[in-house]
Order: C-alpha cells, then sequence, then structure tokens
C-alpha cells in the first residue's frame, strides 16, 4: 500500500502547470451535477404546482428557470470536459517527458535493466492508460459521489421517510459490490497476465515464422495457441461471470426501491404528507444515485487496470542513472594512451564471479590494437569500460593519464568513438545520420569519413546518394552497408579513441582489408582497438590482445602471440588450416 | 528474415508512411453484417436468446413507466378524489409489476451471461482463427507487414471488437428497441407532444453531428501524432546505447518534446470536443423535457376533454421523453466506438482473407525400407526416406528413395515480378554434396535458399529435387526434409529441451541430450541454472548469440532431415567457439546434401563445390583449389587483394 501511495505521488509531481485545470474540472463536474439535481426537484414542482395545480404560468416560470439552470449545467459540463482533457493530456504529456528524459540520462546498466520494449509499452500504452484513468477519476470519480451525495440530500429534504429507503439500498448495494469487485480484480489481474503472455506467444511467431514453417509446425504451433487461448477463455468467463452479476442486482435493487416508494408514497400522498409531483421527484433520484453507484463500479475497475501502468510508469521516473559527473570534471583529453589498472567489473554488483578479472594493460596513444577471444570472454565488456558505458566494480580506467570516472561524460564520449556491435541507424537521411557525430560537419567532412570506412562507393550509387533516406532500424541497407555506415559516423567525432567492437562481421574479407588501411594512412594518430572473430582483421595491428575468460591471455604482436599464445595459435590454425593455405597466405 | 524486407523495400521512394491516418472504412454496413454474421453462426441460439432477453427487459421497464402513469391517474388521484382508504387494487397493480420487474431483472442477467459465452467464445474462436491462418500465410505477407501492424491486430482491434460485440451491439439493439417501444407509447399518449419531442431529437442529433465532427477531425491529427510519436520512440529507445555513445541527448529530449507537445494538443481537442458531447445531450434532453411540461401543461389544462390527455397522462409522458432522449443519447455514445471498432475488424478480416500459401504438392515424404530389393513404406521411422508418388492416371503409387539431388536450371526469380534478384541460376548439389554460396551481402545466397523449401516461388526455370520438380512435392514433405538454421535464431518461450525438440516433437531425453552433444550446446546447457529445464523468455533472450546458435544447431540435428541449408550459421559465434561448432557440423553433414552460406571462406574451404555469387548471377563455380587457380572473383573476396576483373 505504501508503495500505491509513492507510485501516486510520483506521478502527481509531473502534474506541473496542470494543477489549476486538475481542481477546475470536478469543481465544473460538481456544477453539473448541481444542475443536474436540482432539475428533478423543479420537474416535481412543475407536476405539483403547475399541472395539478392548474397553474400555466408557473409552468412557465420554473420550466424557464430549469432552463436556465440546464444551460448552466451545459456550462458546467463542457467546462468539465474542456479540463479535465487539457489536464489529462496534460498530465500524460508531462509523464511522458519525464520518462524521456530521465531515459536520456539512463547509463547502459539501467537500459540493460528496462528491456527496450519494455520502455516503449511505459511510455505508449502505459501513459495512454494513465491519461485515461485521471480524466475517468477528474470527471467522473468526482461525479458519482457527488451524484449520490446531492440526490442524497435533495431526497431528504422532499422526504426523509422515503429517503431512507434509498439510503438502506444504497448501503446493501456498496457492499455487495465491494464484495464481488474485490474478487472479480483478482481475477482479472490474473487474465491480463495470461492475456499478455497469449500475445507474447503470437509475437514469438510472426518473428520466428520462417522457423516455424521450415520445420513444418504449424499445425504443433496452433495446438499450443488454441490450448492457450482455451485458457484464456476460461479464466475471462470465470472473471466476467462475477462482475455480470452486479448488473441485474443494480436492476433488482432499483426495481425494489421504485415499488417500495411508489407503495410507501401512495399512501403518504393519501395520507397528505407527499405530493404527486415530489413522488416523481423521488423516482428521479432513485435512479440518480443506483446509477451513480454503477459509475463508481466501473471505475474502481478502471483505476485497478490502470494501477500498474502507474506502476510501471513510476519505476522509469524514479530510476537513478547510476554514471554520473564528478563536480569539477576534466573537460579536455590529452591523448589517445588507455590503462587498465587491476580493473574488475561485474554487471551485476551481487553476482559472485566477475565478467573481467583483474585486468591490465598500457595501451599508448596511436596503437592500434586488436581483441581477440570466444564468446563470452568479456571482449565488449572490455571496451565499454573506457567510454564509461558501464563504470568499473574494482581498480581504475585511465584515458590520457586521468580516470575516465574524472572525465566530464560529454568530453570522454566525444573523444572515445565506440561503433557497438548492435548498432542502428535512425530514419532520415545518410547526411542526418552521419551528422549524429558531429551537427556542424560539411558534406565534404561526411565523404571524407565515408571513404575512410569504404561506404562512399555504395551511397554514390544509390539514387539520392547522400540524401538518401534510411528507414527506420536502417533496414534498407543490407549489414555491411549499415556496419560501414556506422564507422564512418564514428569517424566524424574525429576522436582520439576509436573503438569497433565487431563492427564489419557483415563487411567481406577485402572491403574489411581496405577499411583497415585507411585507418593506418588516414587516422594514424588515432588509438584504434579492433574487435574481431577474424584473425585476419587483427594480425597487422600492433598488438594484439587475447581475451579468455574475462582474462587477458595474451597481448603481443602477431608473431608474439603465435609464438607464446596456445589459443592465438589455435583460433589461427582454424581459420587458415593446412599448410596449402599456409603459402597462398604468403602470396596473400 | 531483415533481408528479406530490405530485399523488397528497395526500390523507387520506397517505404511506408508511418502513423497514417486510419483508411475511411469502404463498407461499414456490408462489415458490420460481417461480424454479426461471424457471430450468429456460431451462437444462433445464444443470439436469440439475448435478442428476447433484451425485448423482455425493455417491455419490463417500459411496464415500469405505464406504471407510473396510472400510480397516479388510476390509484393515487381517484383515492384522493373519492377519499378512500382501499389500498387493495394499488397492492395487486404492484404485485404485477413486481412480476413484471422480476422478469426484467432476470432477463438482463440471462442475457449478460449468455452474452459472456458469445463474445468469449467468438474472440476466442476469431483467435484462434486469425493465429491458424496467420500460420497458414507465406512468408511473403511477413515479408511485407510490419510486425508491429500484425501484432496490433491480435491486442487492439481484438480487444475494441471486444468491447463493441459485448457492449456496443447489445446496448444499439437495447436502443433501438427502446427507442421504437417508448415512441409508439408516446405517439399512444399524445401525438403533438411526441411530435415536439422528435423535433428536439432531430437537434440534437445535428448538435452531436457537429460535435462529432469537430472531435473526428482532430482525433485523426491526434491519430497521426501519436503515431509518430510513437514511431520516434520506438527507434530511439532502440538506439538509446548509439544515443549515449554520440551525447546525442539534448537534441533528442527537443525533438521529443515537439512532437509531445503536438500529441498533447490534438489529444486535449479531440478529447475536449468528444468530452462535451455528453453534457450537450443531456441538457438538450433537459430542454426538451421543459418544453414538452410546457406544452403538455398547456394542452392537460386546456380541460379539452375530446384530446383526452390526462395530467397522469403528461406525468407518464414526460418520464418517457427523458427515456426517449437517454437511448438516442447511447447511440450517438456507441457510434464512435463501432466506427473504431469496425476499423478494427476490417484489419481482422483482411488477415483473415490475406491468400493462404498454396500447395499444389502431392509427392509425399514417407519413411522406408528395403524388402527384396524393393522399397516399401514403412510406418515407423526407419532412417530411409522415399517419396511418394501416386499417379491420378493409372491409380498406382510408385516410391522413389530420397537421395538429396538438387538441382537448379534456368530460375529466375524476384521479390516482386518487375525487379528480378535472382538470374538464370543453374547448379547442381548431388547427394551429400556440400554446396558453398559465397558472395557480398545482398548477392543473392539467402535468396537462393528461400527457394528451395519454397518460402518464395520461382518466377522461371526449374528446381528439381531427387529429379522431382519441386512444385510436385506437397510442401510439408519438402520441407520436412530440409533442415533450416537460420542467421537470425529464434527460440521459442519454454524450456531448453522443448526449444530443441521443436525439430522432433517426440524425441526422448536421450535424443535431445544426443542432438545437443553433436551440436555442442550440451556443455553450456549443463551449466545452466536448471539444465535443460531451464525456461527461455523473450527469444532466449538470457543466452548469448553463440548459445542460441548452438540450440538453433542442435534443433536442426534432432530433425535428422536428409538436406541441411545452413545460413550463415556461424556467423556471430567465434572463431573458437566455431571450431567446437564447425565440428559437430561436420558430422551433421555426414551423408547429407548442404547448402551452406558464410561470409567467413575459411568454413566452405572444404566444400564440394563453391558458388560465387554477385548481384543475383552466379560468376564462379567450382572447389576451393579450382577457383583460387583461376584467380578471379573467390580468389579476390578470399584474399582481399586484386582487383575485380569482371
Amino acid at each position: 500500500m505504501g508503495d500505491e501511495k509513492r507510485m501516486v505521488k510520483t506521478l502527481l509531481k509531473e502534474l506541473k502547470e496542470y494543477k489549476l485545470v486538475s481542481v477546475l474540472t470536478p469543481l465544473c463536474m460538481i456544477g453539473e451535477v448541481a444542475a443536474e439535481m436540482i432539475i428533478p426537484k423543479l420537474m416535481g414542482k412543475i407536476v405539483d404546482n403547475g399541472i395539478y395545480g392548474g397553474n400555466m404560468i408557473y409552468i412557465f416560470k420554473v420550466g424557464l428557470m430549469m432552463l436556465v439552470i440546464a444551460l448552466f449545467g451545459l456550462a458546467a459540463g463542457i467546462g468539465g470536459a474542456y479540463y479535465g482533457s487539457k489536464a489529462s493530456t496534460g498530465l500524460a504529456k508531462n509523464l511522458r517527458k519525464a520518462m524521456f528524459d530521465n531515459i536520456q540520462t539512463f547509463s547502459f546498466s539501467n537500459i540493460d535493466k528496462f528491456s527496450t520494449s519494455g520502455l516503449v509499452t511505459r511510455l505508449t500504452t502505459d501513459v495512454t492508460n494513465i491519461q485515461n484513468a485521471y480524466m475517468m477519476i477528474l470527471r467522473m470519480a468526482m461525479r458519482a459521489p457527488a451524484t449520490v451525495v446531492f440526490a442524497m440530500i435533495m431526497s431528504f429534504i422532499i422526504s426523509p421517510r422515503l429517503a431512507s429507503i434509498y439510503l438502506v439500498a444504497v448501503i446493501i448495494l456498496a457492499f455487495f459490490m465491494v464484495i464481488i469487485m474485490s474478487k472479480a480484480t483478482v481475477y482479472f489481474k490474473e487474465v491480463f497476465e495470461k492475456y499478455d503472455s497469449l500475445n507474447e506467444s503470437v509475437q514469438e511467431n510472426v518473428s520466428a515464422i520462417r522457423v516455424v514453417k521450415a520445420y513444418v509446425r504449424e499445425d504443433y504451433e496452433n495446438d499450443k495457441f488454441k490450448k492457450a487461448a482455451g485458457n484464456i477463455y476460461n479464466m475471462f468467463v470465470r472473471a466476467e461471470m462475477n462482475i455480470i452479476k452486479m448488473g441485474p442486482m443494480m436492476t433488482a435493487t432499483v426495481y425494489a426501491c421504485i415499488l417500495l416508494i411508489s407503495w410507501v408514497g401512495a399512501h403518504m400522498i393519501v395520507g397528505g404528507s407527499l405530493s404527486t409531483g415530489d413522488l416523481m421527484g423521488l423516482l428521479a433520484y432513485c435512479m440518480n444515485i443506483l446509477m451513480s453507484m454503477m459509475f463508481l463500479a466501473i471505475i474502481f475497475v478502471m483505476l485497478t487496470m490502470a494501477q500498474a501502468s502507474g506502476n510501471r510508469i513510476a519505476e522509469v521516473i524514479e530510476e537513478k542513472t547510476d554514471i554520473t559527473n564528478k563536480e569539477k570534471a576534466i573537460n579536455r583529453v590529452v591523448d589517445g594512451s588507455i590503462v587498465f589498472d587491476h580493473v574488475i567489473f561485474a554487471y551485476n554488483k551481487d553476482s559472485e564471479e566477475p565478467v573481467l578479472k583483474d585486468i591490465n594493460l598500457e595501451i599508448h596513444s596511436g596503437e592500434t590494437i586488436g581483441i581477440i577471444g570466444g564468446t563470452g570472454s568479456a571482449k565488449s565488456s572490455l571496451v565499454n569500460l573506457i567510454s564509461r558505458l558501464y563504470d568499473v566494480t574494482g581498480g581504475a580506467v585511465t584515458v590520457g593519464g586521468v580516470d575516465v570516472r574524472d572525465y566530464d561524460l560529454e568530453t570522454l564520449r566525444d573523444q572515445v568513438s565506440v561503433v557497438l556491435q548492435k548498432n542502428v541507424l535512425f530514419s532520415g537521411t545518410i547526411l542526418e545520420n552521419l551528422r549524429w557525430g558531429d551537427k556542424n560537419a560539411t558534406k565534404e567532412d561526411c565523404i571524407r569519413v565515408c571513404k575512410i570506412a569504404c561506404a562512399d562507393e555504395f551511397i554514390e550509387k544509390m539514387p539520392d546518394g547522400y540524401d538518401t533516406v534510411i528507414e527506420q532500424g536502417g533496414t534498407n541497407v543490407s549489414g555491411g552497408q549499415r556496419q560501414r555506415l556506422c564507422i564512418a559516423r564514428a569517424l566524424l567525432k574525429k576522436p582520439k579513441i576509436l573503438i569497433l567492437d565487431d563492427s564489419t562481421s557483415a563487411v567481406d574479407t577485402a572491403t574489411d582489408a581496405k577499411i583497415r588501411k585507411a585507418f593506418a594512412e588516414e587516422i594514424p594518430g588515432t588509438t584504434k582497438l579492433i574487435i574481431a572473430q577474424r584473425i585476419a582483421s587483427v594480425q597487422d595491428c600492433d598488438r594484439i590482445i587475447v581475451m579468455d575468460d574475462g582474462q587477458v591471455s595474451g597481448f603481443g604482436t602477431h608473431e608474439e602471440l603465435l609464438e607464446s599464445n596456445t589459443i592465438y595459435r589455435e583460433v589461427y590454425e582454424s581459420q587458415t588450416g593446412a599448410s596449402a593455405d599456409a603459402d597462398f597466405d604468403k602470396q596473400a | 528474415m531483415a533481408e528479406q524486407v530490405k530485399e523488397i523495400k528497395v526500390g523507387p521512394g520506397g517505404g511506408n508512411k508511418r502513423g497514417m491516418p486510419a483508411p475511411k472504412i469502404k463498407n461499414p454496413g456490408a462489415l458490420l453484417v460481417r461480424i454479426l454474421g461471424y457471430v450468429f453462426k456460431y451462437y444462433p441460439a445464444h443470439m436469440i436468446i439475448v435478442l428476447v432477453c433484451i425485448i423482455l427487459t425493455v417491455f419490463s421497464s417500459i411496464q415500469g413507466t405505464f406504471f407510473t402513469k396510472s400510480l397516479i391517474d388510476t390509484y393515487i388521484q381517484p383515492m384522493l378524489d373519492s377519499g378512500s382508504n382501499d389500498f387493495r387494487p394499488l397492492l395487486m397493480a404492484i404485485a404485477r409489476v413486481a412480476v413484471f420487474y422480476a422478469v426484467g431483472a432476470f432477463a438482463a442477467y440471462a442475457q449478460s451471461k449468455v452474452m459472456v459465452y458469445i463474445n468469449q467464445g467468438t474472440l476466442k474462436r476469431l483467435r484462434e482463427e486469425l493465429f491458424v491462418h496467420m500460420e497458414s500465410l507465406p512468408i511473403k505477407y511477413f515479408d511485407t507487414h510490419a510486425h508491429g501492424d500484425i501484432m496490433s491486430i491480435y491486442t487492439n482491434d481484438i480487444d475494441t471488437l471486444r468491447q463493441m460485440i459485448s457492449q456496443s451491439i447489445p446496448q444499439l439493439i437495447n436502443s433501438t428497441i427502446t427507442i421504437v417501444s417508448v415512441f409508439v407509447s408516446m405517439c399512444i399518449l399524445s401525438v403533438p407532444l411526441t411530435f415536439v419531442t422528435l423535433v428536439m431529437v432531430v437537434v440534437m442529433m445535428i448538435c452531436s453531428a457537429l460535435a462529432t465532427q469537430a472531435s473526428g477531425k482532430n482525433f485523426v491529427d491526434q491519430q497521426k501524432n501519436l503515431g509518430a510519436l510513437n514511431g520516434y520512440i520506438e527507434e530511439m529507445m532502440t538506439g538509446q546505447k548509439v544515443v549515449k555513445v554520440f551525447n546525442h541527448e539534448a537534441e533528442n529530449i527537443e525533438k521529443f518534446d515537439e512532437l509531445n507537445e503536438a500529441l498533447c494538443n490534438s489529444a486535449f481537442k479531440a478529447n475536449a470536443y468528444s468530452g462535451s458531447l455528453g453534457p450537450i445531450n443531456a441538457q438538450l434532453g433537459n430542454t426538451s423535457y421543459v418544453i414538452c411540461a410546457m406544452i403538455g401543461g398547456a394542452i392537460a389544462l386546456s380541460d379539452n376533454i375530446a384530446v383526452g390527455f390526462t395530467v397522469g397522462a403528461l406525468a407518464s409522458f414526460l418520464t418517457f421523453n427523458r427515456n426517449f432522449s437517454m437511448p438516442i443519447n447511447q447511440v450517438s455514445m456507441q457510434f464512435n466506438s463501432i466506427i473504431m471498432a469496425l476499423a478494427g475488424a476490417d484489419r481482422i478480416f483482411k488477415l483473415l482473407d490475406a491468400e493462404p500459401e498454396k500447395d499444389d504438392g502431392y509427392v509425399l515424404l514417407v519413411n522406408c525400407e528395403e524388402k527384396n530389393g524393393e522399397i516399401v513404406e514403412a510406418d515407423h521411422h526407419t532412417g530411409h526416406w522415399a517419396w511418394k508418388h501416386y499417379h491420378k492416371a493409372t491409380n498406382t503409387t510408385t516410391y522413389q528413395k530420397m537421395e538429396g539431388d538438387v538441382t537448379f536450371n534456368g530460375v529466375d526469380f524476384g521479390y516482386t515480378d518487375d525487379k528480378m534478384v535472382l538470374h538464370d541460376i543453374v547448379l547442381h548439389a548431388t547427394p551429400g554434396q556440400k554446396i558453398a554460396f559465397v558472395g557480398s551481402t545482398g548477392a543473392g545466397k539467402t535468396t537462393i535458399t528461400n527457394l528451395i523449401n519454397r518460402f518464395y516461388d520461382i518466377q522461371d526455370g526449374k528446381i528439381r529435387y531427387d529429379n522431382i520438380n519441386i512444385n510436385k512435392i506437397k510442401k510439408a514433405d519438402l520441407r520436412r526434409s530440409l533442415g533450416i538454421v537460420l542467421q537470425d535464431t529464434h527460440l521459442f518461450t519454454g524450456t531448453v529441451a522443448d526449444n530443441i525438440r521443436f525439430g522432433k516433437l517426440n524425441a526422448t531425453d536421450e535424443e535431445v541430450i544426443a542432438a545437443a552433444k553433436l551440436a555442442n550446446a550440451h556443455s553450456f546447457i549443463k551449466r545452466l541454472p536448471e539444465g535443460y529445464d531451464t525456461m527461455l523468455t523473450g527469444d532466449g533472450a538470457n543466452l548469448s548469440q553463440g548459445q542460441r546458435q548452438l540450440l538453433a544447431i542442435a534443433r536442426a540435428a534432432i530433425a535428422d532431415p536428409p538436406v541441411l541449408i545452413l545460413d550463415e550459421a556461424t556467423s556471430s559465434i567465434d572463431t573458437r567457439t566455431e571450431k567446437i561448432v564447425q565440428d559437430g557440423m561436420d558430422k551433421l553433414m555426414k551423408g547429407r546434401t548442404t547448402f551452406v552460406i558464410a561470409h567467413r571462406l575459411s568454413t566452405v574451404r572444404n566444400s564440394d563445390c563453391i558458388i560465387v555469387l554477385e548481384q543475383g548471377r552466379i560468376v564462379e563455380q567450382g572447389t576451393h583449389d579450382e577457383l583460387i587457380a583461376k584467380k578471379q572473383r573467390y580468389y579476390q573476396l578470399y584474399t582481399g587483394m586484386k582487383p575485380e576483373t569482371a
């Protein structure tokens, strides 16, 4: 419960400039309700004094009054709609912004914690849910109880004896409704969880349709799905069977009230203590009260559904980034030298075995370093520490002689350019994508880096050249082309350190070699770290790091490693093979 | 997978526009009829019960309203006039109405109960039909439709449809019946007042139409802005790490604010207009009441006995007046949600109407044994396969041993008819041979493998499998004979063992472990927290790329297919692991015809035949030694040396 409170508080903090309209909305709604509640009373008056009293002038007088009140009700109602949508869409806007802004401060490990699709859902569906719920609260949640209260008051003014009939009815109804609702919400929570997993399995099938078809598993998947759909069906039926009890209970209560009021009312009229018009007014209030109770129940369900969304949003807003700038951060990187000093790193602070174990390395500025090693040997983890995408768990990484944690983050990341393994292009032209590296880059700059990355050639062949529009996710360029564009984009930063994390895996050998040659010629002063699978991609590097299970197994030139490092030799032999190829390599 | 999408989209100005406003539904009437027909087809009795229940409910509530009239006119007024104290007639009347009410309440309960079955049952059926139909669709459908759009059919569209079936339609029926019966009742009471009420209803409808129009325009805007913002969010969340690497946060926030503000504006307007609809109609209803009270009062008080309009009748009429405007309000409120549901239904039916994969094949793949030199069909796994031909003309069945001989003869193919991506492909793989495709990205390597298992059908030429045109082989049997390890590995929610078993559903635990061992996946699986019973979720997100691939290989291994297609299967496994995998793979490939696609030429060097593709054409073909000796394209790819001579 405390969590709920904190969640609501976190969300409401984002109201900001929409506080006033948030207050105005329920006020308007109360105005509308007041108008609506006065009208039945006046209607009763028309019947009593006007119609039965045979007073036409009275009818017109009260009728006119009713029209004025209706007009007031209209104004209040429209006001409620206006302010309500202003407040709810405003809150939605602020929530989205609060999340998005906070996500921008996230570190890699924050991002890892929430999945991409998780973040997208929170920013889209969850916010919409909250927007609807908030609108509901402002307009309906105020309206329904207000109606009950007003109608009660009016009824008591007309006849305390008859009004007490409602009071009893309302209490009984409320009691049963709470029981039914609390049971139903439990069911519905369960159903929606299952429902999500059903949709997940659809998603899985959509993206893995090739596998399903290749193995001719359509029937198998169909059966699986049918079973899940059957489960959902059963659960939904069970949950809804609970909810629908409310409808007839409501109707029965309303009908019982009407009959009771008619019976008692008739006695009272005959006894002279009640007028006919009053009776009609009372019947109208009876309907109003019980309808509002129904509304309250619906609101209750909606709110419990929105609760999960609220929690998910609050989680993102409350998440604190774990990488921040130090005070008096350093704004200049002297050179591209890198030192790993007894570095220990674990993705999760509680995990027993760190990913990197006591790494000690010294890389000179301007060196070209190859990194090679098996899956899970922590190659990527190693380089991610340099631009502080993650922070070390123990030891220190220094760039240009300064601990990376002492740099201003932006300065550091501008000087250490990383081409990530999982890289993406954004929708927009090629030029726009390249300029992520440097906003102010001229087209000539862009062409220059594209030439280094061997991207110029295929860009020129495209119909619109550098103005070709890249579609979302970069789907209209091939994997190799995408990698080359990403390298070009990273080069545009003119970094002191360039890191390629397996960034040429989809590029053919020849082009790969050409890119490396261009690096050597065009950016000799930049420290280059190249993670690769192919020995050929690293063997002419100044030095090569061989990673094995989170440790440095060897660090030296190609020849040295061939001599001394068994892992390296194994990999080399597996890639070059028989002696005939050795001859062939010499030719190369 | 991504590759196909790309290849299709390449073309002048290609690409779909995001957040386009939903197209107007062409034929809402026909759609509605189709939905109702769909529901009725499976629940005819239920639907009739619901209809009867609705009629009973409306009838009982009208009885109630008439009771209000008689309460005053027939019982109270005479008692007041005569001063009698005999409440017995009233008690009888109340008892009678109580019976009506009880029937009404029961009918309402029965209706909602039956409705639950109709609604959930229809949704279940619809979901299942959607899924089963989706599974039958050709790969092309998935390559040409955004996966998000397909998903939204299952989530959003089904959801709006659920609301429509369970709420909008019954309410619409209820409202219609109420409107009609109240209208008749009003006519009985007073024609002139009915006319007045009708005029007010028309005014109400005009106001609603105006407000709906205004909000509709804004809703379209809202939808557009929402699409734009969601698209942006999706893109930026996917690329969030890249954003960090490039310090692009500030620019992102700026762009986001712009889109966010635009959405907020249009959403505000749309909601404000649609929210005003309720109060406007409610107050117009009140106005209608007042006007009727005035006019009715004048008539009732005119003492014109010929009119026969009593005060009690006026009281009843005023109640009817309320009861008349309420359902009309409801109809106008439901209208929007029905239109939205229809748009969703349109998408649902579009998927259901999408052309399923055609399969005219009749040649089947069966287990076989050899008895006395003849091939005989077997009903158990024998490790030997045969093609079973049924010849219609002679009504005979012949068997032919399945060997794995694949030939391409002058094959042309394009994802669309106007743009060929493969030209005149000729190749021959004899049983047990290893054929390697090499060439730069986009050369058409993956495309070729899509043709062997008929994910796509060729435009020209012939592909023969054991000398049978693959079009004649039943697709399921053709695919069963081909094991595939795809470029992107996909795993399913379930245990590791389940995922391996995907290749052979009835595999024993021993077989699963054997397959995992063959693919060298056993050692890492053993180290997982719960070994083979470890649950995989989110496409195996808890495994590394290499581990996922090992599982995919194990999955292929357990299927034990005669022909293998390995699509860059080893490209993201590091060289050390790859060596281990290669070793397992070699075992797997033994005795099987294999097609391999890989960027790393070292892995295809020992192939029987290497096919070098360039822009959809075979430019070289031969063994490693032959091609190296030729010193042309393959040599260049392999060594990174020498300029292209072609």
